[in-house]
């Protein structure tokens, strides 16, 4: 029953009239951001990042709650409308979604993703409430050694996403690593990888390192490969639903929730999984699973309730251990650090002002949400009409003005051209971005626990085994292991469900063009563009 | 799992690949090197150093390069990433990259002599006209606005103070 009380006070502190207009700029401004065309969520929160400087702590994470639920409810709208998703977590909606737009659906299919993420949001929002305090409750008694095996099952979990290149996932988890490590030891007050550059002495701000892999490096990406001819938009009336629609909605919301808060509370890959887990349940319960592949209104009621529970599941390791899942987590978590604030266990004992503030504020952006997007579809809808040559040229403006802002010094839009050029790389060669950030923000606390479980052992290795500390490992080398595990397996031993989602991942990269941009790209190389490819690394 | 997606390989396609795995790999040894080369610390506490995560850090780059360069070979291949403006049918257009990036340059070289409004003008004027835009006048009316209207939003709403350069007085 605490948590309710505890509840009760967040919304006194969400509710004033400050907070709550910034909640819902928060909302308006992460949906017409999140919306435009090639701007995920994550790239989304890091180019809003800049606007919540200058705001009271509690204030800036409340507009950042209503950031993350319209960034995520933006990308939907896109890839529904253009049939594109810009990010995984999405790449499911646009199956279903898509089709119904085709088919003059576009209104209803909107909707249903609208209502069911704000079913499955408040719901899992709930959730959250209930379970982060006693999750935070027994993580104050786990040791540093616990810590940081938590935090390599967690690099090791975003590595390793189904249905692409561990190899690269590792790759990334290095660059980003590599990233952390820059700046002066804080133990040893040692210079690391600063090469005497006086402005690398206090570390590469979080800031820049994911304006420049995500915005900047999107922008140059995209400008080599740009699309020259007119995109087709589907134009989009009121969302309605009817009676048919509503009831076969509403069981997947829920069975959306049920799969997707679970694999979003878990330190491990993202909502790529249980998106697809949502539409192949969907589709093998649905009444009409002949309308799959044409448009059935429950493969986008469920991904998409799905989407929104994992994303709420996802703030559980994040404020309860400090731990981000996806790279959107990620940037919060060092939007929080910037005031000074370490999530992990201590966070809701020691500010509950501020997350119960700030879980109230999912509640109310959430809601928001549901009463913006609905009339406002239209509008959305005319914003991917936006011309291209602006969109991108505004993304380079914006995310120069963001770096710039955050420390005043010129050196970092150097830096963020690099960057950025690394972004580029690492879209050009299928290296994901996942890892990278991650380990550039967990990196330096990975390290920092290691370090002080070895001096509480007197660097004893063995005081690196604590009993949570085995279960994390056991499951890191499970992971590490599996294609080796899987072969020894009978191949009946698979989980049927699984494989068909595995099979359903592999079929949507193949038709978002992946095989065919391999044969064509193969063609295109046959130039001798060979050394400028390297592009110098 | 170890390749990332199948169909027609040439050795074009794997050599370029190829150099991200050298790349991964040379900054793998830079890592180390620069770790074992840290002199002793004074206030060093407890029983790791300084060196101890780099030197991990570093050998799973040169590890990791070492697999790649491997499934390179094998005939894996990255997947380019794609998305709604993407068309992954022609070459890369290194040209408007590079006129982007000059744009971009332009800023940092002229933010602080010449201030944000200038220099944030001249980087989104010259970022469209890279991407393809020919409507000159418009382009530098919405540029001039957006820079304008950044700089009063940063100074007034926010209380940061973005350079002003030489209209310092005028703004």
């Amino acid at each position: 029953m605490d948590a309710f009380v505890e509840l009760g006070s967040g919304f006194a502190t969400a509710l004033t009239p400050t907070n709550l207009a910034f909640a819902l700029l928060g909302v308006l401004l992460g949906t017409a951001i999140g919306v435009l065309p090639g701007i995920g969520p994550a790239m989304t929160v890091a180019l809003l990042l800049p606007l919540t400087r200058g705001l009271d702590v509690t204030t800036a994470l409340i507009m950042f709650a209503g950031i993350y639920y319209g960034g995520m409810y933006g990308g939907s709208t896109t890839s529904i409308l253009l049939n594109t998703p810009g990010e995984s977590a999405s790449v499911v909606t646009a199956i279903e979604g898509n089709r119904m737009a085709r088919t003059g659906r576009a209104a209803q299919a909107l909707a249903t993703a609208a209502i069911g993420s704000f079913v499955a949001g408040t719901i899992a929002t709930l959730l959250l409430a209930l379970v982060a305090p006693t999750v935070a409750r027994l993580a104050v008694q786990i040791s540093p050694a616990d810590m940081f095996a938590v935090m390599l099952l967690a690099f090791i979990a975003v590595t390793s996403v189904l249905g692409s290149s561990r190899v690269r996932g590792l790759a990334s988890l290095g660059l980003g690593l590599a990233i952390g490590l820059i700046g002066i030891d804080a133990t040893s007050g040692q210079q690391r990888l600063t090469f005497g550059v006086p402005e690398l002495a206090e570390g590469i701000d979080v800031v820049v390192v994911a304006v420049g892999l995500f915005a900047v490096g999107e922008a140059l990406w995209t400008a080599a490969h740009l699309r020259r001819r007119p995109v087709e938009v589907i134009p989009v009336g009121n969302p309605r639903m009817s009676r048919s629609d509503w009831s076969r909605s509403w069981k997947p919301w829920l069975r959306g929730t049920a799969i997707g808060f679970p694999f979003g509370a878990v330190p491990a890959g993202g909502a790529e999984v249980p998106t697809f887990l949502s539409y192949v349940t969907e589709k093998r319960l649905s009444e009409h699973p002949e309308e799959f592949g044409k448009g059935a209104i429950e493969g986008v009621a469920g991904p998409e309730a799905t989407n929104n529970a994992s994303a709420a599941g996802g703030l559980v390791p994040l404020l309860t251990l400090g731990i981000p899942t996806t790279a959107t987590a990620a940037i919060m978590l060092s939007a929080i650090e910037s005031y000074g604030i370490q999530p992990g266990p201590r966070l809701f004992a020691a500010e509950p002002e501020l997350v119960w503030g700030l879980i109230a504020s999912l509640f109310i952006g959430n809601a928001a949400l549901l009463l913006l997007n609905l009339p406002l579809a239209p509008v959305w809808a005319r914003l991917l009409r936006i011309p291209r040559t602006y969109l991108y040229a505004g993304i380079l403006f914006f995310a120069s003005l963001g770096a710039y802002a955050a420390n005043a010094n010129v050196f970092d839009l150097f830096l963020l051209l690099v960057i950025g050029a690394l972004g580029f790389m690492m879209r050009r060669y299928g290296l994901p971005l996942l890892p990278a950030i991650i380990g550039v923000i967990l990196g330096p606390f990975a390290e920092e626990q290691l370090r002080t479980a070895l001096q509480i052992s007197n660097g004893d290795l063995g005081g690196l085994v604590d009993p949570v500390a085995v279960v994390a490992y056991v499951i890191v080398a499970l992971i590490l292991l599996f294609p080796l595990v899987r072969r020894l397996l009978p191949t009946k031993a698979h989980v049927p469900v699984l494989d068909e989602a595995v099979h359903e991942i592999e079929e949507a990269h193949h038709h978002h063009g992946t095989t065919e941009a391999v044969s064509v790209e193969t063609r295109a190389r046959r130039g001798s563009e060979e050394s400028d490819d390297s592009d110098g690394y | 799992m170890s390749s990332a997606s199948s169909g027609g390989t040439t050795r074009e396609q794997g050599r370029s690949e190829l150099g991200v795995a050298l790349f991964l790999g040379a900054l793998g040894v830079l890592v180390v090197v620069s770790a074992l080369l840290l002199p002793e610390s004074r206030i060093a506490r407890g029983p790791v150093g300084p060196a101890a995560v780099p030197v991990v850090v570093g050998g799973l780059l040169v590890v990791t390069s070492v697999f790649l360069a491997v499934d390179v070979w094998r005939g894996g291949r990255g997947e380019p990433e794609g998305g709604e403006d993407i068309e992954l049918t022609g070459r890369s257009d290194w040209r408007t990259v590079a006129m982007l990036a000059a744009a971009f340059l332009a800023n940092a070289l002229l933010i602080e002599p010449l201030g944000w409004v200038i220099s944030g003008a001249v980087l989104f004027w010259g970022s469209a006209f890279a991407l393809g835009s020919r409507h000159y006048v418009r382009d530098a009316v919405i540029a001039v606005a957006l820079s304008m209207g950044s700089f009063y939003l940063f100074a007034l709403g926010l209380g940061i103070v973005l350079p002003p350069g030489i209209l310092r007085g005028i703004l």
